[in-house]
């Protein structure tokens, strides 16, 4: 009701586009995007030299909270073993055990696209990712400050009351993959807003935290940091949770873009204008009710 | 049921279009790895990557004091199973001899730009004043374990050596040769001075109280918090003052370091 309210209260004034992203938001979305994508990557492939994960200070080599192996069944061939506690399940062809180049199963703990460099190099893979978490931390100190001081995440993205009221509302309209026409489409909806706070607040800067932990140099110059995490293990899990939750937030990203109007949000988020749609089509509008 | 031409049409067209995405998809994907894997290999593309140890290192400096003590524990957090990684039984003939008599032939030289080198018996070693710390020992392929360690400070050995002002870097040599392969597969690492003189930076010859086993770097082993596990150099020999890394093996300052691995291992 309350998308379909506004929408219809302020049809007159709503304006054909507006201009949503500025220069320095596009730019530093767009490397993050990139810088994401590269960490990831070769986070992964830094994470084969050791496919487990712990919790606490040391690890359990005994009882890892994730372990991802390759085993040989009864006949002989390679089974791919994903470990969650202490529950198995067999995921070969995936984890555990892939194809490689010339298509016979090789133990490898994720496929050689999922990682950067495809092939296994410790070594490599470090330098990548540390040359892209520092372009990470600056290009998001870049975004918060000047977005703080400019006041974007307070005015656009910090949850307001109604955004509260209307959180019901806002779970139906996704649930029915309903987006807001008109006056609504001008600001962000109150899950939109959750899920960038989510990565901007929590996640990212979780990423960076954990990452840091991990570093012996940084435990001893903080030692707040190993002991708020639980640990170098449980840092290094949280690291890893942290990671694929960022995964879920770019798929959930790419399908509400691809569902709100892929063209209209890719020039958005590359020119800066976005046009607003229009809330006649809005199914929920009064005049569309009449 | 059988399609009407119509849909049939345009369910095949659908499919191909499918194909033609998915086609799409893992040529981009292929373009993209490719890639990657090129650059990985290229010279140029690496040096601007490496160039981020040098912020590291620099940006660890400058939040890092000299005397900040990497954190200790208790003995109830010590690892019940502390493993073992890189050489742990090394067979160069030198090493088993020594570990055949119980290394009471070994020396530790410390040596190059030092006032009075110096020669010493493990027993030397351990009628020096010493220090225990239980420290959690970070391998760079992600794991933990914690243990505890008595060892000489290191500080008091090269104060007493005398360092020549244009010493840099210390330089362990290592009685172990890695995967097979003559001389230059002798492992060894290097420290700047600031570890050297760090109060938890020891030659290790004891491990949760016992002497040091094979394994973990018998009769001694460098440990220096800090940093991680390819750090720590084990089978110790020869410690060289140095004031340039570049004459040595692959000019990078430790084995793991000239196969592409930071020098600075703080990180």
């Amino acid at each position: 009701m309350a998308v379909a309210d506004v929408a219809s209260a302020g049809a007159e004034e709503v304006p054909d586009r507006i201009y949503r992203h500025s220069g320095l938001t596009r730019a530093t979305h767009w490397i993050n995007a990139i810088t994401l994508f590269v960490l990831l990557l070769s986070g992964l492939n830094i994470f084969m030299a050791e496919p487990g994960l712990f919790i606490g200070q040391y690890a359990d080599f005994d009882h890892p909270a994730v372990r991802i192996f390759a085993a040989h069944a009864a006949d002989g061939h390679l089974v791919g073993v994903t470990q969650i506690g202490n529950s198995q399940i067999t995921t070969t062809g995936f984890l555990g055990v892939s194809n490689n180049a010339t298509g016979h199963p090789v133990a490898r703990t994720w496929p050689t696209w999922m990682t950067l460099p495809s092939y296994r190099d410790l070594a490599t893979a470090r330098r990548w990712h540390f040359f892209f978490a520092w372009v990470l931390v600056i290009n998001g100190a870049a975004y918060l400050a000047w977005n703080t001081y400019v006041r974007h995440i307070q005015k656009d993205l910090w949850l307001t009351r109604q955004d509260i009221a209307e959180i019901p509302q806002s779970v139906v309209d996704h649930a029915l993959l309903r987006h807001p026409t008109g006056l609504a489409a001008t600001r962000y909806n109150v899950l939109q807003k959750l899920a960038y706070l989510a990565v901007i607040l929590v996640l990212v800067p979780g990423m960076v935290l954990t990452g840091l932990t991990m570093s012996p140099g940084m435990d001893a110059a903080l030692p707040i940091l190993p002991w708020a995490f639980g640990g170098r293990q449980t840092a290094r899990t949280l690291h890893f949770v942290f990671a694929w939750s960022l995964v879920l937030f770019f798929i959930v990203h790419m399908v509400e873009m691809v569902l709100a109007g892929p063209i209209n949000e890719i020039t958005s988020i590359v020119t800066g204008w976005y046009r607003v749609p229009k809330a006649h089509s809005a199914p929920h509008s009064d005049k569309g009710a009449v | 049921m059988s399609d009407t031409p119509i849909l049939a049409q345009i369910r095949s067209a659908a499919l191909a279009r499918r194909n033609w995405l998915k086609a799409g998809l893992a040529s981009l994907g292929g373009l993209w790895l490719a890639g990657c894997d090129q650059l990985s290999n290229n010279t140029a593309a690496l040096k601007v990557l490496e160039s981020a140890e040098g912020l590291t290192r620099r940006a660890q400096r400058l939040v890092l004091t000299p005397g900040q003590l990497a954190p200790e524990f208790k003995a109830s957090d010590i690892s019940p199973n502390f493993k073992a990684n890189g050489s742990v039984d090394p067979q160069d003939a030198a090493y088993r001899a020594h570990v055949a008599n119980g290394f009471v032939d070994w020396r530790l030289s410390i040596e190059g730009l030092v006032q009075h080198p110096m020669k010493l018996s493990l027993a030397d070693l351990k009628a020096r004043k010493s220090r225990t710390q239980i420290t959690r020992h970070d391998c760079v392929e992600g794991w933990s374990c914690i243990g505890q360690w008595t060892g000489a400070p290191l500080a008091d050995l090269i104060r007493e050596a005398g360092l020549k002002p244009e010493a840099k870097f210390l330089v362990f040599h290592c009685m172990d040769t890695m995967g097979g392969g003559g001389e230059d597969n002798r492992y060894y690492e290097s420290i700047a001075l600031a570890d050297a003189f760090h109060p938890q930076t020891l030659l290790a010859y004891e491990m949760n109280g016992a002497p040091l086993a094979v394994p973990h770097g018998a009769p001694v082993r460098l440990r220096v918090e800090r940093h991680l596990g390819y750090k720590q150099a084990k089978y110790l020999e020869r410690i060289e003052a140095v004031a340039s890394l570049d004459g040595l093996h692959g000019g990078k300052g430790g084995y793991w370091p000239d196969r592409g691995y930071e020098w600075y291992a703080g990180i």
